[in-house]
């Protein structure tokens, strides 16, 4: 059934019904609130704090749990490309296109390495 | 235009005082910027994922049309490739889709200074994700009011038709290159997310966010897959916020 939603055009429908539903209002709150509401607000700490947690369990589960290609890596070749990314990030005063693509290529070489 | 940002800005710059469609074209050659090859590659490491999700091309176009954020696409479419509950992908899409909301009231304020359309900012608003909000609060605010919406409109389709090639480039390589490179190319969203998550932290509750989140994540998976991210985000998400308060209280108190 889910393998059905993923191709069918009734698929297309309930992404688009989810993403008017679920995701674009909140462009619309913010568009609505305008400029009467302080971002700084206790409120936003609080929702950027489920939303960064949320994304960010997201991301270890994406290592740790892979699908496909990435599964054949092992965890640890996987956990030390992580690592050199995040690395290479913070010693390239914060450049995330260099932690993000240093990251893919220290995966590459590794995975070269190990054949 | 001082020095450290004029980099990036030329195309701002030679415009200050030309016409509707240049300070449009302006605004989508930000898109050929850094950030631009960021997002195509980050939109690359989707489309690789949504074809070993077993999502068609055009459904994985679409969605990341539609959307427009790619926590959010990734979110829906494991829960759709992992069979789980509909509505539990829907909970957790808001989830994600709340941290909109601050970037909306941030942004607005510079794009309706001057009199626009509703369509205008409509449009503006579905561009608002992190790369495109970003580019916009760097350049927007170096334009005279009139010129700052089709700057954005700009950025926004830029952006958005990087997105669309940069799915549509990861789909079908991801199924045609070797398994090394293909893996490569699903690193790129979990190492983009997280970098990126980085570089929006400020507080220590943002912090503390990131590490009680990617620490509650897997063990969250095993216990209650399918509702995972949606308590990762909730529990994880307080706890920082609380923990967060008290530190921060406890500094505040100790000077």
């Amino acid at each position: 059934m889910s393998d059905g939603l993923l191709t069918s055009f009734e698929g297309t429908l309930l992404l688009l019904v989810i993403a008017l539903v679920a995701h674009e209002p909140f462009r619309w709150l913010g568009l609505y609130l305008g400029h009467g509401l302080d971002a700084q607000s206790e409120i936003f700490a609080w929702v950027r704090a489920v939303s960064t947690a949320l994304v960010a369990g997201l991301v270890t589960r994406l290592v740790m749990f892979p699908v496909g290609a990435l599964s054949e890596v092992p965890l640890l070749i996987r956990l030390i490309a992580f690592a050199a990314g995040i690395a290479i990030y913070l010693g390239t005063q914060r450049h995330l296109g260099a932690g993000v693509f240093g990251s893919a290529t220290v995966l590459l070489i590794m995975q070269l390495i190990m054949q | 235009m001082d020095q450290e940002t004029g980099n990036k800005a030329e195309g701002v710059e030679s415009n200050t005082q030309g016409h509707g469609s240049c300070t449009f074209v302006n605004g989508l050659r930000v898109a050929l910027s850094t950030p631009g090859a960021i997002l195509l590659a980050s939109a690359a490491g989707f489309g690789a994922l949504a074809n070993d999700a077993g999502m068609s091309l055009f459904n994985a176009i679409f969605m990341m049309a539609v959307f427009f954020a790619l926590p959010a696409q990734v979110v829906m479419m494991d829960q759709l490739a992992r069979g789980g509950s509909i509505i539990g992908g829907a909970l957790a899409v808001a989830l994600t889709g709340v941290r909109l909301v601050p970037m909306m009231v941030t942004i607005m304020p510079l794009l309706t200074g001057a009199r626009t359309a509703l369509w205008q900012r409509l449009t503006a608003a579905h561009f608002v994700a992190i790369t495109a909000w970003f580019e916009g609060m760097r350049l927007l605010s170096k334009l005279p009011d009139w010129q700052r919406m089709t700057m954005f409109l700009g950025i926004g389709t830029g952006m958005v038709t990087a997105t669309l090639i940069g799915t549509a480039l990861g789909f079908e390589l991801a199924g045609s290159v070797p398994p090394a490179i293909s893996a490569c190319l699903l690193f790129l969203t979990p190492i983009y997310f997280f970098l990126s998550l980085m570089a929006a932290a400020r507080l220590t509750v943002d912090w503390l966010a990131i590490v009680i989140g990617a620490l509650l994540g897997p063990p969250l998976y095993m216990l209650t897959p399918g509702l995972d991210l949606l308590f990762t985000g909730l529990i994880g998400g307080s706890a920082a916020y609380v923990a967060g308060k008290q530190f921060d209280g406890f500094f505040e108190d100790d000077e």
